[in-house]
């Protein structure tokens, strides 16, 4: 069903989609005796909005994990960037240009905005321990251009007056803001978004959409995500894969989902045209 | 048999029954944390704490003597009359609900929801407290515990082991005290069991330990269970108290034996009953082993730190515990 | 009126990120080291210095040390007292092998050694978390102890177990021993002080504080965004007992000048640290002198009131002071969670606004 040429093309609003970036390979996992994922496959192209939706437990968290490295699949191969992954820990996943988002917001409580989303850049500071304890040349400099940086980001989502605000006080949009702020000081290659709009009001689903429209476009920043909102979906994604029960019933553009016979029994019931 | 066979043998023997104390004294703590989430340090102060009470009122001692004669320039000492043991025991379990009901109006009604670690820091605190505050009430000096309990080595049990060894070997040496306690643990250990298990209240223990908003709402007094949990802590220091201080007085070194529990629970997991038993158990013989065969070549007294190297190493390959299930981490 | 920061604008980063962005915190800063190392040195006598200024300031260093690993990443430690033991007795066996080399410079090695140890056991952490870790680190207290007690060498065969330090001298001024001055032991505290705290405030600003909080405050959330969890909390147990190691380097060397073990750093010490960390405030530098000044001024001042002034028994003042304590302690947790560095915030943001509520 998912019929697509192997090259780059460009969409109809004008955005150019490149080669695979990501391809999960018959991806299984289990825990104990429970099978969250069950042979899964499917692939991310590089510059695209990609969408994973499917019913409460189907395992779209659980892939989103195997895809940021927190879990390592049972069976089945991740490709990334042309090169299969070997087993890897998070943080190294995370240094090869993955960064994600949490669905219950996991941001470090005890720190300010700034110092949260300047966490998001830990992976690419490099001085050394010494440098930093006498906080002169090198960790100095570093810390200064990596703040740029992040002030950048900071312009961009449109919170410079929370600056230095301490996380915990934040209202929850705000919050789901600052963790976009921080995974995209990593400068990431594939954004991963874990239910982004989850507990939103209507004018913060519309600002977080047109962020995450902003980031794809701006950037160019390849893009993941698993929302229930099935009309932000289809409106923000370039293609979706629909799960259910663990494994893959559906994959394709928005309008081949949708008329998709098999997903409508599973999960989106009787059709509304 | 040769000798040095039954001497391991004796060693282990002498390590089950320390490990059913170290048992005891690691299910107050068990009790606690279930019910109410917090790891209680004061543990082993409550047994000190408790065993001085106890002494007290058997001697018909005036609290706070010391202080009031200080203040008042009076010369109090001790109320004309003494105590029989059972009424005695009633009351010192008495003056543990007291203050089990004082500790959770004064101190954990406050503290409910904050992170774990200010709670066990908190309990560190009450140790302090009740140490100083035990000290002033009832005196600092060593006391003499005598409910009656049986002491020294048991001349029977010499007697029926002593044909198995050569003529260098005199028989098991096991206390009596030892055999008492592990008795009256053994039946405390059932009893609380049985009272989880069947009891109305048992169950709505079971139900806090599970999830404290879930059995709120369904009628359940936290404040309640709490008192409830810390009073029957209060009843096992209580009897910790009594067998440790039967064996070597009630002195202050009584409050460490929180010391020797904890790695008791690093093994069996905080929330396990048996883990709490088979733990201890663990540790009562694999200290008393390691101190016998590899003690006298590293100078000796390793028990101040083997139980707890155990425990490390043992954690580092199994985090989860004895008894635990594997952890699975979720975001 | 003074305390303000409307007009003061930061054009670069670095000004926006210094210690104190505030003019009149930065003024106030500059008197307090003036008075520190310009006028105490010169009125201090033996009463004060051995009652108050060196322990603080030996006491601040290690909860310094504790802070880092406990407020800054998040890992309870209660084997603060075995550390400093570490270094208590490596600048032992180093003053008395290299009698040549400076007491400062062994002070500082004492204080690496140490950081050697405290990596070996804070391997443990990255598979025990929590509680059990908490539990586990009374392992390295209870081992070190009894490891200093045992084994001869350390104390150099001395009959009574006990080690003494011998007269060292900086530029030839004694600084250990019995000849030493008050100001002289004054001076070495306070440089090691100050020295430490800028370490420590420098080290917590930058890249490492940061992926130590970040471990302390979500440690699965920190890795899935980079961190490294082996390098942040072996980095954090490496330089808190570092810092501790210093500590007791000092502790025994210019302090007390002769240790026991058990005596001086026995399980006790460690919460005795652990409470400074706490009454002064978790993740915060300030917080560390604070709660040092707090446990070492409060018993003074006890027995300064009950002993001097009402009379009453040496041990009924001791066992009061623990009730105290203990009875602070749970007071501080229930009212202020954050510690005495909390409330200073909050003063001063009162400040700021002053005379305005809001």
């Amino acid at each position: 069903m998912n019929v697509m040429s192997p090259d780059s093309y460009v969409t109809a609003d004008g955005r150019t989609i490149g080669g695979t970036l990501m391809e999960m390979k018959n991806i299984t996992l289990r825990f104990g005796g429970v099978v969250a994922i069950k042979d899964i496959s499917f692939d991310i192209r590089e510059g695209e909005i990609r969408a994973i939706i499917g019913p409460n437990g189907a395992g779209k968290s659980s892939m989103l994990n195997v895809i940021s490295g927190f879990y390592v699949p049972s069976d089945g191969d991740v490709w990334f960037d042309g090169a299969i992954r070997p087993k890897m820990r998070p943080y190294q996943v995370a240094r090869q240009g993955i960064a994600r988002t949490f669905q219950n917001i996991a941001l470090f409580e005890g720190m300010s905005v700034l110092d949260n989303i300047m966490t998001g850049r830990l992976t690419k500071m490099k001085s050394n321990m010494l440098s930093q304890a006498i906080w002169w040349g090198k960790a100095q400099k570093e810390e200064t251009e990596h703040r740029e940086k992040v002030e950048n980001i900071i312009d961009f989502l449109e919170i410079q007056t929370i600056r230095k605000t301490p996380v915990g006080n934040l209202p929850y949009g705000l919050k789901k803001r600052v963790e976009l702020a921080r995974a995209l000081a990593a400068e990431p290659r594939l954004l991963l978004l874990d239910e982004p709009m989850a507990g939103m009001n209507v004018e913060e689903k519309e600002d977080m959409s047109r962020f995450i429209l902003d980031v794809n476009d701006e950037f160019g920043t390849t893009i993941a995500l698993i929302e229930h909102d099935m009309g932000v979906v289809m409106d923000l994604s370039d293609r979706v894969v629909v799960m259910d029960y663990g494994r893959k019933i559906g994959d394709g553009t928005p309008d081949e989902v949708r008329n998709d016979q098999k997903v409508i029994d599973a999960y989106l019931g009787v059709s509304h045209d | 048999m040769p000798d040095q066979f039954l001497y391991a043998v004796e060693v282990i023997i002498n390590g089950l029954m320390a490990g059913v104390l170290y048992a005891l004294v690691a299910l107050g703590f068990v009790l606690i944390f279930k019910a109410s989430g917090i790891f209680n340090y004061a543990q082993g102060v409550m047994a000190l704490f408790a065993a001085m009470t106890l002494v007290g009122i058997q001697k018909g001692q005036i609290p706070f003597a010391k202080l009031i004669n200080t203040v008042m320039g009076t010369e109090l000492e001790h109320f004309p009359w003494t105590v029989p043991v059972i009424p005695a025991i009633i009351l010192a379990f008495g003056v543990m609900i007291l203050f089990a009901i004082i500790v959770e109006k004064y101190i954990l009604k406050h503290l409910v929801n904050q992170p774990e670690i200010i709670l066990f820091m908190a309990t560190i605190g009450l140790a302090y407290f009740m140490e100083g505050f035990g000290d002033i009430m009832w005196g600092p000096e060593i006391k003499k515990l005598d409910v009656g309990l049986p002491q020294g080595g048991s001349f029977w049990i010499e007697d029926m082991t002593i044909g198995l060894g050569g003529e260098n070997f005199y028989g098991f040496f096991i206390d009596k005290l030892d055999m008492v306690a592990t008795v009256v643990a053994i039946l405390l250990v059932a009893a609380l069991t049985i009272f989880s298990q069947y009891s109305k209240q048992g169950r709505a223990l079971r139900a806090v330990a599970d999830d404290h908003q879930a059995a709120l709402s369904v009628g359940i007094s936290l404040r309640f269970i709490w008192v409830l949990v810390w009073s029957i802590a209060g009843f096992v220091a209580l009897v910790a108290g009594i067998m440790w201080g039967a064996k070597s007085g009630v002195q202050f070194s009584l409050s460490l034996i929180a010391l020797k529990a904890l790695p008791v629970l690093m093994l069996g997991g905080f929330t396990s009953i048996p883990g709490a038993i088979v733990g201890g158990l663990i540790i009562g013989v694999g200290e008393k082993l390691f101190e016998f065969s590899i003690g006298p070549l590293v100078g000796g007294a390793t028990e101040n730190w083997f139980a707890y190297v155990l425990a490390l190493i043992f954690l580092v390959f199994r985090p989860q515990g004895l008894f635990g299930e594997k952890i699975i981490e979720r975001v | 009126m003074f305390y303000r920061e409307a007009g003061d604008f930061k054009t670069s980063y670095e000004d926006d990120s210094q210690t104190f962005p505030i003019k009149f915190d930065r003024l106030r800063y500059y008197a307090v080291l003036a008075v520190a190392f310009g006028i105490i040195p010169f009125i201090i006598n033996d009463y004060w210095a051995n009652a108050v200024f060196v322990p603080l300031m030996i006491y601040t260093i290690a909860a310094i040390g504790l802070n880092i690993l406990t407020g800054y990443c998040g890992q309870v430690s209660l084997g603060t007292g075995g550390f400093m033991a570490v270094g208590a007795y490596a600048s032992y066996k180093l003053m008395t092998s290299f009698p040549d080399v400076s007491i400062l410079i062994h002070i500082l090695l004492a204080g690496a050694v140490t950081a050697v140890v405290g990596v070996l056991f804070g391997l443990p952490s990255l598979r025990i978390k929590g509680f059990y870790l908490a539990v586990a680190t009374l392992a390295a207290q209870f081992f070190l102890v009894w490891l200093f007690n045992k084994v001869p060498w350390f104390y150099n065969y001395s009959a009574s177990g006990q080690i003494t330090a011998p007269e060292r001298t900086v530029l030839s001024i004694p600084v250990t021993g019995a000849n030493t001055d008050a100001w002289a032991k004054y001076m070495v505290v306070l440089l090691f002080v100050t020295g430490c705290a800028w370490l420590a405030r420098n080290l917590t600003r930058g890249s490492l504080g940061r992926s130590w909080m970040a471990i302390r405050d979500m440690d699965i959330a920190a890795e899935i965004i980079g961190v490294n969890p082996l390098k942040a909390k072996l980095s954090a147990f490496a330089i808190s007992s570092f810092f501790i190691g210093v500590s007791g380097a000092l502790f025994f060397s210019v302090y007390l000048g002769a240790a026991e073990v058990g005596e001086a750093f026995g399980i006790q010490k460690s919460f005795l640290i652990l409470f400074m960390v706490i009454i002064g405030g978790l993740g915060s530098i300030f917080g560390s002198f604070a709660g040092a000044a707090f446990m070492v001024l409060m018993p003074v001042l006890m027995k300064n009131i009950f002993v001097g002034a009402l009379g009453w028994p040496t041990d009924l003042a001791a066992h009061l002071e623990f009730m105290v304590i203990g009875g602070l302690i749970i007071v501080f947790l229930i009212l202020e969670p954050h510690g005495l560095a909390q409330l200073w915030r909050i003063a001063k943001e009162k400040l700021r606004l002053w005379p305005f509520p809001h």
